[in-house]
């Protein structure tokens, strides 16, 4: 095609609103800032963003059809790789909305143990989000670099306890697959104790720089209505000032005995997602100190817990958790044979990736990059 | 002051890598192949088969029940189950795999066919270095290349293993107990059979004397 040619082609594609030249884009799927294999078709006048279409299912791989075609036990591997940055809270979800199904009871230190895996998941996805937000803006390496370090400690933890560092496969309806050894649980008591450090630490890298400022106050803008309207959850939501954290809503597991803070953001920008994750994580640390506190001893598993050939009485199920990224939910539906009926994900990511547009709208090819990273979105739980 | 942010940033980033020339909190990266660190004693890749005896044809605890291959998720593990049967570590006589091939390129290391084995016959592997230009037949591993002894295992997950050995010596006493009880039983019976028998001969031959 001749550069006449593709002039052309553009002219008749598009007519600006006021009779200027559209430009069309497709960022990802192979886009640095995409965060996987993720694509958005962007339509620009000038520099600005009129419209904005994000193309996703490059990485599709049927997760709720293989669910339902295999045992309840056999789902839980495959729930590590719904979103692979976390696949405790996963599994947590997973295993709740199994137990709700079946009526299962779980120990009162698997719960602990629940709490304890499911906070450090929390801090790592976190820690690492605020190193890839940093990255988007073009601070390549350093915070990236010193959030890495800080999740490395906490997947070590992870790989000591349950085999592997991010497809833990940890957790089993009716308890957890493996019982904590005191030497873990004084390992974990090391790491919750440095890491309010490396939060000093990092704030002190990051939350007054003049260029993180101007990149994300203002930048990104969520207005209330429409992240309740939307359906958004987790962070993103609450950075737009609504109080709406599972934990404290549906109380599931014990998270009724701890005591911690739910921070609210007040313009809904990057900046107010960013702190978000920054307060989030603090209040995590605290949440772990009680829980390391409390962990009484005990079984880990339900003796009456049948993992193999389970068949729950047919019925249905809701299992939700606050997931690092917002409400993910299983939902069940059993016809009491040992493959549900029905298996659906109620994927955070996904569900808070459908406002992108509008918080990108009038904004420059820049502030994509930067909103999207704002979102916290993982490819494997958006496709599925 | 505009800039202060900035530069207190930057005072951190100094921080972090003077440090790095004498802390080891700040420098946590090795130099991989030469420099490695220790394992997780959890840690797993593979399955492995795990044999008893010096000969790991025979010594298989594996008794093809066929249990890992229906609950495998990927459905990665294949089993053909053998016509004869071979004494396994109890005496009693079992099947073995004729066939038991993995195809490592599918399994996705959940450790969920250990969980289920009832036979503590199959074990996760903690090798990784595993890459192959063979496409096909170097990432479907047969039973042979599957085999490792129990020793391996105890070298691999020493807690774990000791943990199993002494529940699989619990069954086998158990195991034995019951055999012995059964023969003790069996010989007590035997006994009584003889005795009355004997009983009833002598009957008999008071009969044989009162009808002579």
């Amino acid at each position: 095609m001749t550069v006449e040619m593709a002039e052309d082609r553009m002219a008749e594609a598009v007519g600006g609103p006021d009779g200027g030249q559209l430009l069309e884009i497709s960022m990802g799927p192979h886009h640095p800032s995409t965060h996987g294999v993720f694509r958005m078709n962007v339509e620009l006048e000038g520099e600005q963003v009129v419209k904005l279409k994000p193309v996703f299912g490059y990485l599709h791989r049927n997760h709720e059809k293989i669910a339902e075609s295999a045992s309840y036990l056999a789902a839980i591997p495959y729930t590590d790789r719904l979103d692979y940055m976390c696949s405790m809270t996963n599994n947590w979800a997973y295993t709740l909305s199994v137990e709700k199904l079946a009526g299962i009871a779980v120990p009162e230190r698997a719960e602990y143990v629940r709490v304890i895996v499911a906070e450090l998941t929390r801090l790592q996805n976190h820690a690492s989000l605020v190193g890839f937000l940093m990255q988007d803006m073009g601070a390549s390496g350093t915070p990236l670099m010193y959030a890495f370090r800080e999740r490395e400690k906490i997947l070590d933890i992870f790989e000591q306890l349950s085999g592997a560092r991010m497809m833990c496969n940890y957790m089993r309806f009716g308890g957890v697959r493996v019982d904590p050894s005191p030497e873990w649980l004084a390992e974990v008591k090391a790491l919750v104790e440095r890491f309010p450090r490396f939060l000093d630490e990092f704030e002190a890298l990051l939350r007054e720089n003049e260029i993180l400022m101007s990149r994300t106050q203002g930048v990104g803008v969520l207005p209330r209505e429409l992240a309740v309207n939307a359906g958004a959850t987790g962070p993103l939501l609450r950075g737009s000032g609504v109080d709406y954290d599972i934990r404290k809503v549906d109380r599931y597991g014990i998270y009724e005995r701890f005591e911690f803070r739910v921070p609210l953001g007040e313009h809904g920008d990057v900046y107010d997602r960013y702190m978000m994750r920054v307060l989030e994580m603090r209040e995590s640390v605290k949440i772990l100190e009680q829980a390391l506190k409390g962990i009484p001893e005990g079984p880990v598993m339900d003796p009456k817990a049948r993992l193999r050939g389970l068949r729950p009485k047919a019925g249905e199920a809701y299992g939700r958790i606050e997931s690092p990224k917002g409400e993910l939910g299983f939902y069940l539906i059993s016809n009491g044979t040992t493959e549900p009926y029905r298996y659906r994900v109620r994927p955070p990511s996904m569900i808070n990736l459908t406002v992108l547009e509008d918080m990108c709208l009038g904004r420059i090819v820049a502030d994509i990059v930067v909103t999207l990273g704002s979102v916290d979105i993982v490819l494997g739980e958006v496709d599925r | 002051m505009l800039g202060e942010g900035i530069l207190k940033g930057l005072a951190e980033t100094a921080r972090n890598f003077f440090g790095s020339y004498w802390g080891k909190e700040r420098l946590t990266t090795v130099q991989f192949p030469e420099e490695r660190l220790p394992q997780a004693e959890a840690a797993r890749v593979f399955p492995f088969l795990v044999y008893d005896t010096d000969d790991w044809e025979k010594g298989l605890r594996c008794v093809a029940c066929k249990i890992c291959e229906v609950e495998c998720p990927p459905k990665c593990i294949s089993i053909e189950k053998s016509t004869e049967k071979k004494p396994d570590y109890v005496g009693k006589p079992q099947f073995f795999p004729a066939i038991f091939d993995i195809d490592v390129s599918v399994c996705m290391s959940c450790q969920i066919c250990v969980e289920v084995c009832p036979f503590e016959a199959i074990k996760m592997d903690t090798v990784f270095e595993l890459s192959t230009d063979d496409r096909f037949g170097g990432l479907h591993w047969d039973k042979e290349r599957l085999a490792k002894p129990n020793s391996y295992y105890h070298k691999i997950h020493p807690t774990e293993s000791a943990a199993v050995d002494a529940d699989l010596a619990e069954k086998k006493a158990k195991a034995e107990a019951a055999h012995s009880a059964a023969a003790a039983k069996a010989a007590a019976t035997a006994a009584t059979a003889a005795r009355t028998g004997s009983v009833e001969m002598g009957a008999q031959e008071k009969e044989a004397k009162a009808h002579s």
